[in-house]
């Protein structure tokens, strides 16, 4: 495939690795925010390959991870109502909800609906005028272009049967989070390569400059991480702080201006817990008043339902922030698989701790 | 699921007031929504992510910065993957 | 278990039960928890350690009067019945056949029997049938006998077939997944992940416009020009887990470790980009038509120039190797990295086959 394949040429990205052991003379830690890159790192084993220098902590970019435990029993609940069906990226179906997952639902009789795109949900809408369809609206920047037409569409064509279960996260807020914890030790980014193709990086210059770290906007295949590396710790061996762009070939510094100009006219940013983490003020979207007839959790409203309860044992908001990693946790591998998992980020095809396991990764293994 | 994969537009048309097209990945296509790259037509490259583009690759941007890594790795040339042309069989 | 008021049907079981008190989906997989169940239930009920039954070979080979005998079962509950390059009728023929065929044996008889949904329409049940009639011509074999059974409707999912097949083994022929020994070759016959991306592509909401075909298809012909090239030690079919679980479990089988080379796993182009855009990977992801093949170390060139003279082994390579144990399987990744390619408790493509 082009533009993938040559992004994984083994010499190339050897080249890449030698030029960063050439370049790195301290300890330095960084982060992958997205958890596409996580995924790449682990299971080409860069992290084994880099220079024992350089510390990889794993980001919050899983989605599907930070969706709120809330909106998940949410969604299960709208699967128990015959007048409802439920469409989700099939990433969301065994996520853990407070007492059971989307497909526990589904095989309990709710009409559950795995989609690609939700321009499908919008189709499944179409042909069930009769019943609402629900689009469970997850993602970052990425992904609210297509939700936010999907829905834009629904107003335009009249088709009232369609709604969003908005569950959108933004990730700069998510960035500043991290770096105003205390003990973060988080010392350059590498900013999601997608995200930053509708985002442009404009907003993460403020960032750099203001906590002085470096943030480089990375793609996803082995190559592009190695590049983004180089260009990160080339920035903190020198002492500099901006954003730059090794993802070149998808992305400039003004983003998709189409996408977000949709993206404005159908949501406003709001408040939003990230599950595991907390509430991180300014970091997620929720449709606008003039979209509100198409807002699920209006439509829908949350009764007295099951409590929202976490697992006790699983540290996912810790792994999320690069506090620990998937394999410092005492139930990886044990009490948690991707087969009966405890939390998100096992079963999630972008979370950290799956990235691990079907790597292989033991729990003994000491990560350099 | 956050997945954006490059792909070559091998098709273009109109559905329900929406710019669409249909994408070639290697061999297998499908169709997304071209909406926010009006400016694409068949031939380009572009990534998609949940049936819509969302960037056009920048093919001589891609060659260039391509190029300088290559040197990196002691790479005389390199031969770039080409998508085969036409109907796959 | 002791202690226990004794009932009229007192559930009794000497073994230790498998933890968890339900059957999962994840015990159908053909990962980890299918040979856990295997392993802790119901081989050491039905048939004891040393047993054929325990040497979990495709086919079990049986002696009678003198001559060898493989005899196969196997039952398919693929969702959808239809999928793009064949369906479920055609699958229980060649998954029969290819069992055979994985102990060396010359397929002959098989058996049907059907557990149809009532609602199930005749349409459906009549282009299935006629799928195997079609199959059996082209794997030569006969279908000799056969049951039928109706359930109510919600019990089946459409239909579930169980296939019996019955094989003579050639003398000399003694293939099993014991037999891998360091030094080794490793073999795929073709190229992986195509079946279940096929049925994936029906299912997962994706559905590709040029179409990605299952490689359901009768391997005998193959495996005996393969056979007839050298000594090929352990020979299985790659289905549900893929790749991966036959190396993890002939590994296990053979007390060996083995090593595969990501890069030399033939995965055909289009079959790849699917994988790309389902998050799949394609070590681990069903085939029909393709095997695994373990070869001594001075015949494997003379083996993989043989499957290459057969159109469905055109893609042939060798991929890795067999080293000493412990048991474990690495893989070599596109970078030059070393990961263990572990077998995965369950499946992300249930009823794949």
């Amino acid at each position: 495939m082009r533009f993938i394949d040559e992004y994984r040429n083994e010499r190339v990205a050897h080249g890449l690795l030698e030029e960063i052991a050439r370049t790195v003379t301290k300890p330095w830690t960084l982060m992958e925010v997205c958890g596409g890159q996580t995924h790449t790192l682990i299971r080409a084993g860069i992290d084994q390959l880099l220079p024992e220098e350089i510390e990889l902590v794993h980001g919050p970019g899983c989605p599907v991870c930070v969706t709120p435990l809330a909106l998940i029993d949410e969604a299960i609940a709208i699967t128990k109502r015959p007048d409802a069906i439920l469409c989700s990226f099939g990433d969301m179906l065994r996520v853990p909800g407070s007492s059971e997952d989307l497909s526990m639902a589904r095989a309990a009789g709710g009409d559950v609906r795995i989609v690609y795109s939700p321009l499908d949900a919008l189709e499944v809408a179409r042909r069930n005028p009769d019943r609402t369809v629900v689009f469970f609206a997850v993602g970052f920047e990425t992904t609210a272009p297509a939700n936010a037409m999907a829905v834009k569409q629904a107003k335009q064509l009249g088709i009232p049967n369609f709604a969003l279960l908005v569950a959108h996260v933004l990730v700069p807020p998510a960035i500043m989070a991290i770096l105003v914890s205390p003990g973060n030790r988080v010392q350059g980014f590498l900013a999601p390569g997608h995200v930053c193709a509708v985002q442009g990086w404009i907003e993460y210059e403020p960032i750099a400059r203001d906590f002085g770290v470096p943030i480089v906007v990375t793609g996803f295949e082995p190559v592009d991480l190695l590049e983004g590396i180089l260009m990160t710790i080339r920035q903190l061996e020198e002492g500099r702080a901006e954003v730059e762009n090794q993802y070149v070939r998808a992305v400039g510094r003004d983003g998709n201006v189409p996408a977000r100009a949709v993206v404005a006219e159908v949501f406003e940013t709001c408040d939003r817990a990230w599950r595991g983490i907390g509430v991180i003020p300014k970091s997620g979207l929720r449709l606008r008043e003039a979209y509100r007839a198409h807002d699920a959790e209006l439509l829908f409203p949350r009764g007295d339902g099951v409590p929202a309860s976490e697992s006790e044992i699983c540290i996912a908001g810790t792994v999320l922030v690069g506090r620990a990693k998937p394999d410092e946790c005492p139930a990886y591998g044990t009490l948690c698989t991707p087969e009966s998992p405890l939390g998100a980020p096992m079963v999630s095809s972008e979370g950290a701790c799956a990235a691990y396991f079907l790597a292989g990764r033991s729990r003994q293994e000491v990560s350099s | 699921m956050c997945l954006g994969v490059p792909g070559k537009v091998v098709e273009v048309f109109e559905e329900d007031g929406l710019r669409m097209g249909v994408v070639d990945f290697g061999g297998i296509r499908r169709r997304a929504c071209l909406a926010y790259e009006p400016g694409v037509e068949v031939g380009s490259y572009v990534v998609i992510h949940v049936g819509f583009a969302i960037s056009v690759v920048d093919e001589q941007e891609a060659a260039r910065s391509y190029e300088l890594l290559a040197e990196m790795g002691n790479l005389e040339g390199i031969d770039l993957p080409q998508d085969p042309e036409g109907v796959r069989e | 278990m002791s202690g226990e008021a004794p009932r009229e049907f007192a559930l009794r079981c000497p073994v230790p039960l498998p933890p968890g008190e339900t059957v999962l989906l994840g015990h159908g997989s053909g990962g980890k928890l299918t040979t856990q169940l295997i392993r802790d239930l119901l081989v050491p009920v039905l048939a004891g350690q040393g047993s054929e039954l325990a040497r979990l070979g495709d086919a079990a080979v049986v002696e009678v009067n003198g001559t060898r005998f493989a005899f196969t079962t196997d039952s398919f509950v693929v969702t959808p019945a239809f999928f793009p390059g064949s369906n479920i009728g055609e699958l229980s023929v060649y998954g029969t056949v290819n069992d055979l065929a994985m102990m060396g044996a010359r397929p002959m008889f098989l058996s049907a029997a059907l557990i149809l949904e009532e609602g199930l329409p005749m349409e459906e049940l009549g282009a299935i049938v006629t799928s195997m009639a079609e199959a059996c011509r082209r794997a030569g074999v006969t279908l000799v006998t056969g049951d039928t059974k109706v359930v109510e409707r919600g019990s089946a999912d459409g239909l579930f077939i169980t296939t019996s097949g019955l094989g003579l083994v050639p003398d000399g022929v003694d293939v099993g997944p014991e037999r891998a020994r360091p030094g080794d070759a490793v073999l795929v016959s073709g190229p992986v992940g195509s079946h279940g991306v096929a049925v994936m592509s029906r299912r997962a909401g994706i559905e590709f416009e040029a179409e990605l075909v299952s490689d359901a298809a009768p391997l005998t012909g193959l495996v005996e020009v393969m056979l007839a090239a050298g000594e090929v030690r352990c020979l299985r079919d790659a289905t549900r887990g893929g790749l991966a679980s036959v190396l993890n479990e002939f590994a296990e089988a053979s007390k060996v470790s083995m090593t595969v080379v990501e890069a030399e796993v033939p995965v055909l182009p289009p079959v790849r980009a699917a994988c790309e855009m389902l998050g799949l990977d394609p070590l681990y992801v069903a085939n029909e038509g393709v095997c695994v093949a373990v070869v001594a170390a001075g015949d494997a060139e003379a083996v993989l120039a043989a499957a290459r003279s057969q159109e469905l082994g055109a893609n042939a390579s060798i991929v890795g190797e067999v080293g000493e144990g412990p048991p474990r399987v690495s893989l070599t990744t596109g970078l030059g990295a070393t990961r263990p390619l572990i077998m995965l408790a369950g499946d992300q493509l249930p009823r794949i086959c």
